[in-house]
């Protein structure tokens, strides 16, 4: 026991930290390099394959409630999610809602590629669709007018603001908003679960998850179209008087 | 060179029979010691380099690169670990296309040792992420999530104690709560614990229990909420506890120019580090031992 006493393990006394930069002083290691070419090649064959032709530039800063490309992804999700949401539930989805901050880049003119459905909905995100009552709804119409941001909204909901920007009328497939039926709303996870502050999903009277994320809705929506041809319209405007 | 080794201790051991196989260690060499801790957090699947029109980070990153730099350290020190703390995937169409493949064997390569998990590492679900495990020659360690009744079961360890030249490195995982963050369909049925009261836990077995000279923290519960306070963070961690000697940390993809020096709940120094993300940059942080004494020397003097 003494000897051991005696012998105390080793010291520290010294720290150094720092931290390095990696840039392009350092030279890359070939075996790296070399092991990852072919999957970078593969990576990008795929990402830079034509999908979609866009006749011009479409940005989220196009229009003040609704814009273009905002509408090409509500109502692609709208299209692509209800072909699922109907085979599982013979239900329709009523309209779709997401958010502006969503759409994470513009649609230049020209090919639209793979990598384009990656640049515009890079997260994972995926669709779900909540049974929400008509009061959850007039809430989200609610939050819609205090917002005032182009959150993206499918074409079967109609939003019109007054000028004091109160909600003026809200159809969804041409009829008023009814306090007692159940809508089916299709959103992604992120919001679903509060994000942007879209507390209305709660309470719900249900939940169906689809497991098909919003990049593979835009990918197979566009692949299904020659050339895109989105629209800003009248499906959320505020009167001016 | 093992062999070398195994000679000098029989050599000792004749000499001091009847002492206990660690002081021996102790005693193997009188001089300085040098450990070299590497270390990357929130890679996010970004293998290439940024290219040179990049608007934040034109011309950083790389994993070839990085490979580069770590071999000349490990040439210069041989007693250099490296590490990771968590979110290694998602963020490039790698993750999207491979599904963390690539990530994990590049990670194999570059002889990473030990890894932690972060809540991105979910991302393809608790099933994603154990499909990839055959890829990784390193290992996983998380003191706070319990995958008992997971498929991660027994692939995940609370802690992992690595010896170099004689010195024992002890490193744990901390992780972040995934209720919130990650959806339950993911993370199935992961048990989180409370990152402090393992962090004590797993101190006192690290530094009492298995006399580890190191003790280092594997952490992505990020670094700090100055807006939440009662939120777990690295900072909150290193005071609340003790015996810990390094934080390495992630999730906040905080860019810290040099190691933070916090106070432990004993008065103590414990850094804290991270390297933002992308791989971007590497941290490293050196540790120099000097022979056991038999007087306290004064305390450690920390350079950053």
């Amino acid at each position: 026991m003494l000897l051991i006493f005696s012998c105390a393990s080793p010291k520290l006394s010294k720290i150094e930290g720092k931290r390095i930069v990696i840039d392009n002083d350092i030279k890359s290691d070939q075996a790296i390099e070399d092991y990852i070419k072919p999957y970078r090649l593969h990576v990008n064959k795929d990402m830079d394959s034509v999908i979609s032709y866009a006749p011009e530039t479409y940005t989220k800063t196009d229009g003040k409630l609704n814009t273009a490309i905002g509408n090409l992804m509500a109502d692609a999700v709208y299209s692509e999610g209800n072909i699922i949401f109907n085979k599982r539930t013979q239900k329709n989805i009523d309209f779709v809602l997401l958010n502006h901050g969503g759409i994470r880049s513009i649609i230049s003119k020209g090919n639209i590629t793979t990598r384009t459905a990656f640049q515009v909905m890079p997260f994972e995100n995926s669709i779900v669709v909540a049974a929400l009552k008509g009061t959850q709804i007039n809430l989200m119409m609610e939050y819609l007018s205090k917002a005032k941001r182009a959150h993206p909204i499918s074409s079967q909901l109609q939003l019109t603001l007054d000028k004091n920007d109160a909600v003026s009328s809200a159809t969804i497939n041409g009829e008023p908003i009814d306090s007692n039926k159940i809508y089916y709303v299709a959103t992604n996870d992120y919001l679903y679960d509060g994000g942007d502050g879209m507390t209305f999903f709660h309470p719900n009277e249900g939940l169906y998850s689809l497991d098909y994320k919003i990049r593979n809705i835009l990918i197979d929506n566009f692949k299904k179209k020659d050339t895109i041809n989105p629209k800003q319209d009248q499906r959320f405007i505020k009167l001016e008087d | 060179m093992k062999r070398r080794d195994f000679i000098q201790k029989s050599t000792a051991a004749t000499v001091l029979a009847g002492v206990g196989a660690l002081s021996l260690q102790s005693f193997s060499s009188s001089k300085t010691k040098k450990i070299t801790i590497l270390h990357t957090n929130d890679v996010h699947s970004h293998i290439d380099p940024f290219g040179p029109e990049d608007g934040r980070n034109a011309n950083k990153g790389g994993v070839a690169r990085r490979a580069t730099l770590v071999e000349s350290i490990r040439k210069e020190n041989p007693n250099t670990l490296l590490l990771d703390a968590g979110d290694i995937f998602q963020g490039t169409p790698y993750f999207n296309y491979y599904g963390g493949e690539l990530e994990f064997k590049l990670m194999s390569m570059l002889k990473y040792d030990v890894a932690t998990i972060g809540n991105h590492d979910f991302d393809n679900g608790i099933d994603g992420l154990y499909n990839q495990i055959p890829h990784a020659d390193f290992e996983f360690v998380s003191a706070n999530y319990d995958f008992s009744n997971t498929v991660m079961n027994t692939h995940v360890k609370p802690y992992k104690i690595i010896s170099k030249d004689s010195i024992k490195i002890g490193i744990f995982g901390l992780g972040i709560e995934l209720d919130g963050l990650v959806g339950k369909d993911m993370y199935k049925e992961t048990v989180y614990h409370n990152p402090i009261e393992k962090a004590q836990d797993m101190s006192r077995i690290l530094k009492e229990e298995e006399s580890c000279d190191l003790v280092i923290c594997l952490s992505h519960l990020g670094y700090e909420y100055k807006n939440s306070p009662n939120k777990v963070s690295d900072i909150s961690l290193a005071r609340a506890t003790k015996n810990i000697d390094l934080i390495i940390g992630g999730h906040t993809h905080t860019f810290l120019p040099k190691p933070t020096i916090e106070k432990n709940s004993l008065g103590k120094d414990v850094l804290v580090n991270q390297v933002g993300c992308f791989g971007l940059y590497l941290g490293k942080v050196d540790f120099y031992f000097e022979p056991g004494k038999k007087v306290a020397s004064e305390g450690v003097s920390i350079v950053v």
